[in-house]
């Protein structure tokens, strides 16, 4: 039996910047050591409200880039909205507010052993993991292209440098304020045919993660996408985070999005039989 | 150092320290392993076992409230044959001291639930867990019917025999709590666990209809530790005798220390880990010292001493 949380550690981390990027906070923090152990696709529970708080859950967040290089040493950048009071809080809070959190939490997305092309897509702010899976699979050598979505231009999160680490980048919006107007599932075949993509990596919204899903069982890909669905602990023991998910012997069960995943495998995911009583 | 005696017995059962976690808030003790010695602690109640895999509610199950959170999870659950050839022994070589807790549809299932636990070793304790709130039909709530208390505590008593200590788990959702107190200990039950989650609805003002896909869940956490300290000082009032393991909303040593001054002789800790994964050990730790503090000799002399007569009666 593998260890759960295997590289989990608690620690009091120092917010290093807190700067708003268009409707999100990049808020970078301080963690050491810890670092080298945070893959793309983990994520980090963090305490928020303080000591006096009437919040008294973690917050979970998905790890958009860590560098173990920085200035200050080993650091990690989140990409955070400001929609519950939880995030409200943490984008509230500025340089040198020490954090408590725990990292890195869930699965991380697997790289291929061969330097294959790859399609990442990524929907509102879900995109932020993507730019750190981007870099990863570039110096593997693999092909990688970029697909982002929104509703609207203003819930894109695209940084400049993001670019570099792929061959092409291209935003789809549902109001066409920003890029092409549409959704950005619907290039997906083609880009699969035309480049001969071997895995999908996705981010976002359940339904999206759904109809990437449908898109990648038609054309026979691998489709690795990172789930959201709402935590209390982040590290498997509330049981609240589940989604309903094929087993090998194909029957079905509520696994834990906080330890199974974020990172699953999208066609064993039973997208239609979320919410429902199994 | 302290020589304070810190340990806490249920029966025939002795812990080293009066700290667990509560049912259904460390799942199998497993995941918590990374952060602390699971044997650090006074012992892991597991998470409430059935006969059967159960695959538990519909989502979300999950709402966050005012210093608590509803949960409406269901038991779901690898069902007693998965759990006794996986979990329990894990548990055992990590030497933790274990109490298994076990809940059932009918007073039959508890029984045989306890039928194979009988011969298990390495257990401490069963926890017979009466009082889940999650569950489709309120009648089954045996918790809430004096009567059906008295038969489940009753049925396994009469199966495990004289050995191994049962610790009821109840409600705080009934009118007269000791009454219920009473019969489970007059069944052959060793020690209470008190108290269950009390039964709440979060309804969402976007989609205008009941939040949670079970509609009602359990409200855990800080917003319900003043109902937990008012049933453990009622129940010590009435059965002084019997231990209790205090629960509700712990989330520091003093609240520990409250619920022992109320009349618990040990407290699980539930929500707090779900915010904190070493909510245990700094829990466990801050308790000790405030007994020191205070000038006890033994978790024992503090157990209930908020109902000692007032100087001068």
């Amino acid at each position: 039996m593998t260890l759960i949380n295997k590289n989990a550690k608690q620690l009091h981390a120092p917010i290093v910047s807190n700067k708003r990027v268009g409707q999100y906070h990049q808020i970078i923090i301080n963690i050491g050591e810890v670092a080298a152990t945070c893959k793309p696709g983990n994520f980090v529970a963090i305490s928020v409200g303080g000591d006096s708080s009437r919040m008294v859950l973690r917050r979970a967040f998905a790890i958009s880039r860590v560098s173990t290089s920085s200035a200050v040493g080993g650091t990690m950048e989140l990409i955070v909205a400001p929609h519950g009071q939880g995030s409200k809080w943490l984008c509230q809070q500025g340089e040198g507010v020490v954090l408590d959190l725990v990292a890195p939490l869930g699965t991380a997305f697997g790289i291929p052993t061969e330097p294959v092309s790859v399609l990442l897509v990524g929907g509102g702010y879900g995109s932020a993991p993507l730019f750190g899976l981007a870099e990863l699979l570039n110096a593997r050598g693999c092909r990688v292209d970029m697909l982002l979505g929104a509703s609207t231009g203003s819930k894109i999160y695209a940084p400049m440098e993001g670019k570099r680490s792929v061959n092409s980048m291209r935003i789809y919006t549902e109001d066409g304020s920003m890029g092409t107007a549409g959704r950005v599932t619907d290039p997906i075949p083609e880009i699969v045919r035309d480049l001969n993509v071997a895995v999908i990596y996705s981010c976002g919204p359940m339904p999206m993660l759904a109809a990437i899903t449908k898109i990648s069982n038609e054309l026979d890909v691998v489709h690795q996408c990172a789930v959201e669905e709402s935590m209390a602990c982040g590290i498997g023991i509330c049981m609240t985070c589940v989604l309903p998910v094929e087993n090998e012997d194909g029957t079905i069960s509520n696994l834990r999005s906080c330890i199974d995943g974020p990172v699953m495998d999208g066609s064993k995911v039973q997208w239609d039989r979320v919410g429902e009583q199994l | 150092m302290s020589t304070m005696d810190f340990s806490t017995t249920i029966g025939n059962a002795w812990f080293p320290a009066p700290t667990f976690t509560a049912s259904g808030c460390a799942s199998s003790g497993r995941e918590l392993a990374q952060f602390f010695p699971l044997r650090d602690m006074g012992g892991v109640v597991t998470k409430s076992v059935m006969s059967k895999v159960r695959p538990g509610r519909p989502t979300p199950r999950m709402a966050e409230t005012p210093s608590g959170m509803l949960n409406s999870i269901g038991l779901q659950g690898p069902g007693i044959d998965a759990f006794l050839a996986k979990d329990v022994p894990y548990l055992v070589e990590q030497k933790a001291r274990v109490i298994v807790s076990i809940a059932g549809e009918t007073i039959e299932e508890y029984s045989t639930l306890a039928r194979k636990l009988r011969a298990v070793s390495g257990i401490s304790a069963i926890e017979v867990n009466i009082s889940c709130p999650n569950v489709e039909n309120r009648g089954l709530v045996f918790a809430c019917d004096p009567e059906a208390s008295r038969r489940v505590i009753d049925g396994v008593r009469r199966t495990i025999g004289g050995e191994l200590p049962i610790i009821a788990k109840l409600s705080p959702d009934v009118t007269d709590l000791v009454s219920i107190a009473k019969g489970v200990v007059d069944s052959g039950a060793d020690g209470l666990a008190l108290i269950n989650t009390v039964l709440g609805m979060v309804i969402n003002v976007d989609t205008m209809r009941p939040h949670l896909g079970g509609k009602t869940g359990g409200l855990s956490g800080p917003a319900i530790r003043p109902i937990a300290v008012r049933a453990v000082y009622q129940v010590h009032a009435a059965l002084p005798q019997i231990p209790i393991i205090g629960m509700g909303g712990i989330a520091s040593g003093k609240d520990a220390l409250e619920m022992i001054l109320a009349g618990a002789s040990g407290v699980s800790i539930g929500t707090a880990s779900f915010g904190n994964p070493t909510a245990i050990m700094s829990i466990q730790n801050e308790l000790k010292q405030l007994l020191i503090d205070r000038g006890f000799n033994s978790l024992k002399q503090a157990v209930g001493y908020a109902h000692r007569p007032t100087e001068g009666e």
